[in-house]
Formats: structure tokens, C-alpha cells, sequence
């Protein structure tokens, strides 16, 4: 079965090539070429530089999101890792459905309660109260994030506390560790693989983002995502601007995952063998 | 007390979830088109279906995600063979360029697959907007198969080999049956990823090939609707009742399995 079984990874391995490699090739080149020579520059990624403030933005919005939605997500998964499995069923479902609903209407129906005449407004007017500018403003765009990618959190923080063997957390017990102690020394540590996914699965959907910034935050919350997703609709230069900053968000991406890889499943794995 | 703060935290955690689509559903019964209550009607759900562009939309949505997905299913159960295969440093190798595509930002994969068509001077259609679904599809099926045929027992194929079954008859009568799982929810995945798909498919659709989702960003721009309430009001119901028949099928394949589990003892 071995040998000539391993043949059929061939298609896989070249749609990799065409649709993957490729592209990410053509990312580099246009990012280090000029659009009207075509020869080698820099100037694009300089340029994309010129937009460090937009990005350093996009950083620190994310960051408050992934903090947000993992403090939010801890204690829910935790608290649902104890119960029966009926109700563990119950609950994943309760979180998927609003995943599986599109993010656009997700955050559609928040620009319905935020709106300057939306609900929240429409409520403070009928008590007479000064009516609060909510959208457009950077913490409108972080609770879409929150709001948006919190079950990207929840789930594998979930997944992974379930398994951890109940005796163990009954052993700290009978070592007499109260119910903190044993969430600080026992689960914390053991559901360390769990928030680094939790965390890549909300920072890199926040970072990246452009609808929700679009969305819920206006002109005043102007993102990378934005950027790049401007200078690609523009064609032509462009595409050679939006390939460089792409590129920086892609290092973005790479180093902040270089960092949590350092706490990764996979050494947790092979010394649990 | 402690009791007490469990149950009031996870409750104020699913409000957070459920209040904005609730108060979607709520206004898409309402008359007028504000903010505030005006009285019951379904008007805007027969403007729903009446509007040509969000059908077509529709359709084409779930065009795509079939082809895509079906493909996807194939294109990755049999990377997923072709890998169990390798030897390891093969192996990890694919592994990491398979979690690359899935953690690399949905625009940079939009604007490179993008890039990609617009070098080879393809056109945005179809052909490109369901090439873009094959690819970030595969993945994921790939990854809900490989843990199947790692976990699956080598010897049951032997001991079909043994009991006299060709490697055609050993394959689809043992190995299919015990990944199946793997293959079916990788199917599952595959199809959800692309209906729910926008980002790609914002920079691989033309204007011919529209999905829902784009056409619904392109709804949101404009002026508030209570047709997207509408429309949010349906997909809730629909992803609601996929669910709950998922979950009723799974219960009952899992009871069924822990049955065989007590017989075989």
C-alpha cells in the first residue's frame, strides 16, 4: 500500500504549486517591481511604509480584540468543560450558530444598534437623554472584532479543556489546592496549546480585517486591510503598492505566530509520549 | 454563589452572541424602515424574493460551493492517502504548507490568487471564482481526513488481504468505510467555508459570477434595508435547521456506535 499510494498526493502537491506558491511568488515580484519599468525597486515597500501609523493601528485594535475575546472566552469554556455531555452538545452548537451566519449580517446588525439613529440612540432620544456618537469610532470596530471572532476563541479553548482527565484536577483537590489554585497550576498550564490557537484564529481575522473597519468604523478607522484591498480596485500601480503592503502584513502575520509557536502543541505532545 | 456567577456569566455571554440577531429578526417584521417600531408586516419578505439580484446571487452561491466542495473532497482525501504514505520530513513538510494556507490572512489569498488570474490574463468568472474555492477548500479536508488514517488500524488491512480481498476490495471495503467520517466532515466543512466565503471571493468573482456574500456587502454600503433583515432572518432559520438535523444524525451514529462497542464485548 505504501509506495505506490504515496502517488496520489501528486494533484495536491501541484495545486499547491499553481495556487498557492505561485501567487505568493507573484506577491514578491510585483511587491519589489516598479509599474512603469518593471525593473527592481524599493519604493514600494518604502511607500508601504509611509503607512506604519495605519498599520501600527491595525496592530493595536487586534491586540485589544484577541485580550477582550480571550478574558470573555476563559471562563465560559471553562465553565462549560464541566458540564454533562448533553449540555456540552447544546452549548457548541449555540456558539457555532452565529458563526455560521455571515459575518457581513453579523456585523450588519451592529451597525443597526450603534447607528446615530440606530436602537441605542433611538432608546437614550425616548428618555430624553443626550443622544453618543457609538459608530464610526475605534471601539465600534473593536467590538465587531470581539463580537465577530469570539467563537474562534471559545472553540478550541473548549476543545482542549475537555480533555483534561478529570483526576488530575481531582488530585490537585485532594493535595489541597482550592478551586484558583487549581485553575492557576492545573488547567492554565494545560490549556496552554489552546489559547495560542484561540489567539492566531482571532488576531489573524482581526489584523487583516477591512469590512469591519468599513463598516463600523468609517473614516475615522482606516486599517491595513483597507489599504490593501483599496490599491488592488485601483489595477494597474496598484497592484504593485497592495502586493508590498501585503507582504508586511504577511511578516505581520508570520512573526506574531513565530511567537506563540514557541508555547506549540507539538512539544507539549512529545513529552506527554 | 459560585453557582450562581457560572450560570449569570454564561448568560450575559450568549445574550452578548444572540441580541444583535434577534433584534435582525425583529426588525425585518418591521413597517417602516427606521429604527423604531412601527408595526408588524412581511412585506419586506416578499421584497426579498423579488429581488433579482440576491436569487441569482443565491444560486451561484451554492453552484460554487458544490463544485468546489465535491472537488475539494476529492483533491484532498487523495492528498490525504498520498501523505499517510510519506515519510516524515515529506510528510511535515505538506503539513506546514497545508496550516500556511489556512492561517494566511483571507486577503493576502484573495489579492494573490487575484494576482495570479490577472497574470495569466483569465477573466473573473466562474472559472476563477470556483478555483479560488477549490483552494482554500482542500485544506480542510485534508485535515479531517489525515487524523482518520492515522488512527485507523494498519493490520485491519492485512487481515483483509489475508481473508482473501484484492487491494481494490481491502481499500473500498475497509479503509473507505473506516475514514468516512473524516471524508464526510471534511465535506461538510469544505461546503460551509465556501457559501460563507466573501473575502476571496470579493477579489476572484466578476460580474457575471456574484455570490451572496458579495452581493450583500455591496447591499450594506447603501442605505440600511430591512430586505438584508429579511434575508438575515432566512439564513438564521436554514444554518439553524442544518444544525439541528447535524447534531440528531450525530447523536444517533454515536449511540449506535457505543452499541456495536457492547456487543463486540
Amino acid at each position: 500500500m505504501r509506495k505506490s499510494s504515496k502517488i496520489s498526493a501528486v494533484p495536491y502537491v501541484i495545486w499547491i504549486l499553481i495556487f498557492t506558491i505561485i501567487p505568493f511568488l507573484l506577491v514578491i515580484y510585483y511587491a519589489f517591481t516598479d509599474y512603469n519599468t518593471g525593473a527592481f525597486t524599493l519604493n514600494n515597500i518604502i511607500n508601504s511604509s509611509n503607512y506604519l501609523p495605519v498599520l501600527i493601528k491595525s496592530i493595536i485594535l487586534a491586540v485589544i480584540a484577541t485580550v477582550i475575546c480571550l478574558v470573555i472566552a476563559y471562563p465560559l469554556a471553562f465553565i462549560m468543560s464541566r458540564k454533562s455531555e448533553a449540555v456540552q452538545r447544546v452549548f457548541m452548537m449555540t456558539i457555532m450558530l452565529p458563526m455560521w451566519m455571515n459575518f457581513l449580517l453579523r456585523t450588519y446588525a451592529w451597525m443597526t444598534i450603534l447607528e446615530d439613529n440606530g436602537i441605542i440612540n433611538n432608546i437614550l432620544t425616548f428618555f430624553h437623554l443626550p443622544t453618543v456618537q457609538l459608530i464610526n469610532t475605534s471601539g465600534a470596530v473593536v467590538l465587531g472584532m470581539v463580537y465577530n471572532y469570539l467563537p474562534f476563541m471559545v472553540l478550541p479553548l473548549f476543545s482542549i479543556m475537555t480533555k483534561i482527565d478529570k483526576s488530575v484536577i481531582e488530585a490537585a483537590q485532594d493535595l489541597g489546592c482550592n478551586q484558583m489554585a487549581v485553575i492557576r497550576k492545573v488547567v492554565f498550564p494545560l490549556s496552554f496549546p489552546g489559547i495560542a490557537t484561540g489567539i492566531t484564529m482571532t488576531f489573524v481575522p482581526c489584523v487583516s480585517t477591512f469590512i469591519i473597519s468599513r463598516l463600523l468604523g468609517g473614516s475615522d478607522c482606516y486599517l491595513i486591510g483597507d489599504l490593501i484591498e483599496e490599491q488592488f480596485k485601483l489595477k494597474g500601480s496598484g497592484f504593485h503598492v497592495g502586493s508590498a503592503t501585503s507582504l508586511v502584513l504577511m511578516i505581520v502575520v508570520l512573526i506574531s505566530m513565530g511567537i506563540l509557536n514557541q508555547f506549540d502543541s507539538d512539544e507539549m505532545e512529545d513529552s506527554i509520549k | 454563589m459560585k453557582k450562581a456567577f457560572s450560570r449569570i456569566y454564561t448568560a450575559l455571554c450568549f445574550a452578548f452572541l444572540y441580541v444583535p440577531i434577534l433584534i435582525l429578526i425583529i426588525f425585518s417584521f418591521n413597517s417602516s424602515k427606521g429604527a423604531t417600531w412601527t408595526g408588524f408586516t412581511v412585506k419586506w419578505y416578499g421584497e426579498l424574493f423579488r429581488n433579482e439580484a440576491i436569487i441569482t446571487s443565491f444560486i451561484n452561491t451554492l453552484i460554487v460551493a458544490l463544485v468546489a466542495s465535491v472537488a475539494a473532497t476529492i483533491l484532498g482525501t487523495t492528498a490525504a492517502f498520498g501523505m499517510h504514505a510519506m515519510n516524515k520530513y515529506s510528510k511535515s513538510t505538506m503539513r506546514t504548507l497545508t496550516y500556511i494556507q489556512i492561517l494566511n490572512p483571507e486577503i493576502v489569498t484573495g489579492i494573490s490568487l487575484m494576482l495570479l488570474f490577472a497574470y495569466f490574463h483569465m477573466t473573473s468568472g466562474f472559472t476563477t471564482l470556483i478555483l479560488a474555492h477549490i483552494t482554500f477548500c482542500v485544506p480542510t479536508v485534508v485535515l479531517s481526513v489525515l487524523p482518520k488514517l492515522r488512527q485507523m488500524n494498519v493490520s485491519l488491512y492485512e487481515a483483509a488481504m489475508d481473508l482473501g480481498c484484492n487491494r481494490f476490495q481491502a481499500f473500498t471495503k475497509v479503509v473507505v468505510p473506516e475514514i468516512m467520517p473524516g471524508i464526510v466532515s471534511g465535506f461538510l466543512m469544505a461546503l460551509t467555508y465556501s457559501i460563507d466565503d466573501f473575502v476571496i471571493s470579493y477579489f476572484t468573482s466578476g460580474t457575471t459570477s456574484q455570490t451572496l456574500p458579495v452581493v450583500i456587502y455591496s447591499m450594506t454600503k447603501k442605505q440600511v434595508t430591512p430586505t438584508i433583515y429579511a434575508l438575515s432572518t432566512l439564513m438564521f432559520v436554514g444554518v439553524l435547521a442544518v444544525l439541528i438535523v447535524y447534531n440528531l444524525i450525530d447523536i444517533r451514529f454515536e449511540n449506535e456506535k457505543r452499541k456495536a462497542a457492547g456487543a463486540r464485548k
